[in-house]
């Protein structure tokens, strides 16, 4: 389908919804709108594609209640405002559509949090992308550096080719908020493997110690918890070049929900799993034994970080041996550590000790 | 042999030891056992005699407390107040001798009432700062007030005057002052001469004190109310639980010389024919002569008069606040924290302890500004007389904690202990006599009977809040409702309607199911000494009904002229009921009516009754009660109907979390 297929067949979609509200009000029914439940507890495992996606459990968003109407009101406001883009080949922020709502008196958001779940949820119930209905995030995705030939298309419609190594400055590539095969074409790679990492000092280190090229490696920032772009970026380097993916995180349990995200699919955009994660990413660490195998200066854990783990406990993501062991050892260490306390053996340790171990272990270098 | 011997020499040893000295080597007993707390038990001693004297005599009183800062331990404390005086003759016993006052032989409710407080406070300042003390006072009519300076001798327990003068006190009519040094902590919070003070306007809403603390600063609570509480009478001992002890110096002591004439005339309530019921119940003749009874005998007729029925002693030897007057003094004192709801006060009719009568009195306040994560506040009165020491002593703190305060909307673990909330809960306790643990009357004993009267009364009580509380949770439900049919709904219909191109739908089946109820909403102004009343109905089910509203007004207070529908019967004078006309499916009706010549705090809720109506469909009135024709309804003691459930709320799919909480991996 063609950009402006898919545009319209999102329309046509969306008045599918607007119907179904009208249609309940003319017979005098309290309006309804049935979609999945997204919580934790609604997500399975789904055998075919390897990530996890949303189950069976549903909800009803109903009028009876003032947060459900309200919800339900919105809805037709929002339609309003995809329509209109659509119709005149405009597009907004997330952020811009939230302000937008300004103008809608009674039905604008109070916060962003509940304009950007509404995208989501008609991404859910049409099954569209929210690139079809003109929405896209306020940030890019992160950066990238490595030996990857693409062919970019940009702004003015010129195809432009660039090796994410070369032509790129220190700061690498930026990935673009659509990265789809029509906007950015992956051509060829001497990389043997992705590396992702979470922070952008860790990030900067590996490229200043020319990582990349001596371990024929991709590095892509991932900026904390990673945009869809990015996700989606490491997700096709890995489908249509073949490449193992690792992730680099720090150690603590918001970074194990990073590697969750990349690897099995985020509990918030589970529709989209299959189109974002990555199953056979592999996480080398920080990992709760490392602390200690390593000698890592640490930080205590929080109150906020124990709950995190507890919750963790009770994510069926991280329902494995290896993970279950990770989180209780955390818990009983009462420790966190960062990727950058490896700077205490020195610069270079990360880039001549620990990475070459880990990657080692994977078998995805040699040392 | 050596054991008299040892014996004679104690014997020798042993010798009568003055009240006085006791008091000072154990001054614990009166309260005096830290300096933050001698210095408010100074304020209260002076305080509280102020305060009866006034009473005593029938004047409003007008107190003004002072304290000032002489050094870094010590205090000079100077209450005045605008009582009758006392007689220059009677001066040097009342300040300078313990166990001596008026009351201590008086069955009769005082705050004071062994006339140990003031001398004692005179004492401990003297004790601790070596300074007399100065009482200064004039009666009525007197041409001059007498001054003196006084100490007292503790080993004798007798005044010492030190200086004595006749001086002009021109500005006053009659009045006393004294002022005493005494070692110290001034503080603020919870336990402070402030919070005292604070609390004894509550209580004491005819009273007006002013405070002037070490920094000069004024405080000022003026009086709610310019009427007195009515003079408590004397009355005789109540058979009732009256101890073996007294019963023997009574029937020793007393003129009567039959035991029938004694029971008849030496005690409370005992008429004729119940001093022979009591006779006959002991198996004691009637004409057994109180004088040579012996201690057998007492002990049965101690049983016979546990056997007899005998009436409750009457209320006129205790001065209750009252119900008006709690409120009234609450909200006078707890303006600024604006609270949401006073619940109205409940007395409880007078019960007996140990032959004294007592009653119990109890006020819940809740919402506004007070704490809402903490331990609800107590308020602990005896005699209205603040207590603020020894809380977890008093049998006030146990029926407290002894209640399951969940059952009145306020949290509780387990359902005892000390609930939490934005509330505070006033418990007033009078009686004839008090039985404090100790002579510094900071808690009141478990005693059985007042712990039940004092259960009874917050249990009445926390009622009140509970249909509040329930109230306004319905109300805040409706308002929801309201707001989903009368705004979201409409929009979105016209917004729908709009994007398809097609005409806006008629909207009545969807608002009819969603709210499916008749909602009445009322709210009261008052203005110009006019309470005016405006009712709203709203019929949101999806049909018409015609049906009928009834409420109760103070009596004679409802202006018939001034009703939008004139009423179809106003019963007693309280009693109004309107025939309303038929109103449509989603029409809105609306009723005023307006009350003449009440206080703007004496009609604050309306109470709506309906009838001709199946009252599951009425949202905001009560289904007519059953005693409506019967005089006097009692709707106090009636517990809050649960709502009904939701027949709509059971449906296939849950409600879809709108809070969003468990998607976010990352912050």
């Amino acid at each position: 389908m063609t950009t402006s297929e898919r545009n319209n067949e999102a329309v046509r979609r969306l008045y599918a919804i607007s119907e179904s509200i009208y249609d309940q009000l003319e017979q005098g029914k309290i309006p309804k709108m049935v979609l999945p439940l997204r919580t934790k507890a609604n997500i399975r495992f789904d055998k075919k594609s390897n990530v996890w996606k949303y189950g069976s459990q549903k909800g009803a968003r109903s009028a009876k209640k003032v947060q459900g109407a309200m919800m339900l009101l919105r809805t037709s406001y929002m339609l309003e405002l995809i329509r209109d883009m659509i119709n005149n080949n405009r597009s907004s922020t997330l952020r811009e559509a939230y302000y937008i709502s300004e103008g809608w008196g009674k039905a604008k958001f109070h916060s962003q949090d509940e304009s950007n779940m509404l995208a989501e949820d008609l991404e859910i119930v049409t099954q569209c992308l929210r690139e079809d209905f003109k929405l896209r995030p306020e940030e890019d995705g992160a950066r990238v550096i490595g030996d990857l030939n693409i062919v970019e298309t940009d702004r003015k419609g010129k195809r432009k080719a660039l090796n994410c190594r070369d032509d790129v400055g220190d700061s690498g590539y930026g990935i673009p908020y659509n990265v789809e095969k029509e906007k950015v074409e992956l051509v060829s790679t001497s990389a043997k493997f992705v590396i992702a990492i979470e922070t952008g000092g860790m990030f900067d280190r590996l490229v200043e110690n020319g990582f990349d090229e001596s371990e024929d490696a991709i590095l892509v920032h991932l900026k904390g918890q990673p945009a869809r772009s990015t996700r989606r970026f490491i997700k096709r380097l890995n489908d249509e070049m073949n490449l193992p993916v690792v992730v680099f995180t720090d150690g603590d349990p918001w970074s194990f929900r990073i590697y969750a995200s990349v690897a099995y699919g985020a509990i918030k955009t589970a529709h989209l799993s299959e189109y974002l994660a990555t199953p056979s990413a592999e996480f080398i660490g920080i990992t709760a034994s490392d602390i200690e195998a390593y000698d890592l200066p640490t930080d205590k854990l929080t109150d906020m970080d124990v709950r995190a783990l507890n919750a963790e406990l009770k994510d069926p993501r991280f329902n494995t041996g290896y993970w279950r062991t990770e989180i209780e050892t955390m818990l009983k260490l009462g420790k966190k550590a960062e990727q950058q306390a490896l700077a205490k053996y020195g610069l270079d340790y990360v880039t001549s000790t620990y990475l070459p171990e880990k990657l080692s272990h994977l078998g995805i270098m040699r040392k | 042999m050596p054991s008299t011997s040892t014996a004679q020499r104690l014997a020798k040893g042993q010798k009568e030891i003055s009240v006085s000295e006791f008091f000072e080597k154990n001054r614990q007993i009166l309260g005096f056992d830290s300096p933050v707390k001698s210095l408010i038990m100074g304020v209260k001693e002076a305080v509280d005699n102020a305060l009866d004297a006034c009473e005593e005599a029938q004047m409003l009183p007008d107190i003004t407390v002072q304290i000032e800062k002489v050094d870094q331990k010590e205090y000079r404390v100077t209450v005045e107040d605008n009582g009758p005086g006392i007689m220059p003759t009677s001066m040097p016993n009342v300040f300078g001798r313990l166990l001596y006052g008026s009351r201590f032989h008086a069955v009769r409710q005082s705050r004071g009432q062994q006339g140990i407080g003031i001398s004692a406070t005179i004492m401990y300042g003297q004790i601790t700062t070596g300074k007399a003390a100065t009482a200064r006072s004039k009666v009525e009519g007197a041409e001059a007030a007498k001054e003196i300076d006084i100490v007292i001798d503790t080993k004798k327990n007798m005044p010492v005057i030190l200086r004595e003068d006749y001086i002009p006190w021109n500005e006053v009519e009659h009045g006393t002052r004294v002022s005493f040094y005494m070692n110290g902590r001034y503080v603020n919070g919870r336990q402070s001469v402030y919070e005292y003070l604070r609390q004894t306007a509550i209580v004491n809403p005819h009273a007006r004190i002013t405070f002037i603390d070490p920094d000069g600063k004024r405080h000022f609570f003026d009086r709610a109310t310019d009427v007195l509480p009515p003079r408590t009478k004397e009355i005789k001992p109540h058979p009732d639980g009256i101890e073996l002890g007294t019963l023997m110096n009574m029937a020793k002591a007393t003129k009567e010389r039959s035991l029938v004439k004694f029971l008849q005339n030496d005690f409370n309530r005992v008429s004729e024919r119940v001093a022979r019921e009591i006779c006959s119940a002991s198996m004691l003749p009637e004409t057994t002569r109180p004088s040579q009874m012996t201690l057998e005998s007492c002990k049965k007729l101690l049983d016979g008069i546990g056997q007899v029925k005998i009436m409750a002693p009457q209320v006129d030897c205790l001065s209750p606040i009252g119900g008006n007057l709690i409120r009234k003094g609450l909200k006078h004192v707890l303006d600024d924290v604006k609270p949401e709801f006073y619940a109205p006060p409940v007395t409880r009719d007078p019960k007996v302890h140990s032959g004294n009568p007592f009653l119990v009195e109890v006020g819940i306040v809740y919402g506004g500004g007070l704490p809402r994560d903490q331990t609800v506040q107590i308020y602990r009165f005896a005699n209205r007389v603040p207590l603020l020491y020894q809380q977890g002593a008093c049998v006030i703190t146990k029926a407290i904690e002894n209640t399951d305060w969940r059952r009145y909307g306020l949290e509780q673990r387990g359902g005892s202990g000390i609930p939490f909330g934005p509330a505070i809960i006033l418990v007033h306790v009078a009686s004839t006599k008090i039985p404090f643990t100790s002579e510094a009357k900071e808690a009141i004993s478990s005693i059985p009977q007042i712990q039940e009267e004092i259960e009874l009364a917050l249990k009445a009580c926390g009622r009140h809040l509970k249909t509040h509380l329930n109230k306004r949770e319905q109300k805040n439900k409706t308002r929801a409702k309201f707001e989903i049919v009368q705004e979201i709904i409409p929009l979105m219909a016209e917004k729908t309607a709009g994007i398809l191109g097609k005409p806006v739908p008629d909207l009545r089946g969807t608002i009819t199911k969603i709210m499916d109820v008749v909602w009445i909403d009322s709210s009261v102004t008052f203005e110009k000494g006019r309470h005016k009343v405006d009712v709203t109905i709203y019929n949101y089910t999806p049909k018409q009904q015609r049906f009928s509203i009834h409420t109760i007004v103070p009596n004679g207070c409802l202006d018939e002229k001034r009703c939008s529908l004139a009423p179809s019967e106003v019963k007693d004078g309280e009693k109004v009921s309107w025939e309303l006309p038929r109103i449509t499916s989603t029409e809105i009706y609306k009723l005023s009516y307006e009350l003449s010549g009440l206080d703007a705090e004496a009609y604050q809720d309306v109470d709506l009754y309906v009838s001709g109506i199946n009252p599951v469909y009425v949202m905001g009135a009560d289904p007519l009660p059953g005693d409506w024709d019967v005089e006097g309804l009692n709707y106090t003691e009636s517990e809050a109907a649960e709502p009904e459930p939701d027949p709509e709320e059971a449906e296939e799919e849950p409600d879809y979390d709108e809070s969003g909480e468990d998607l976010n991996d990352d912050q």
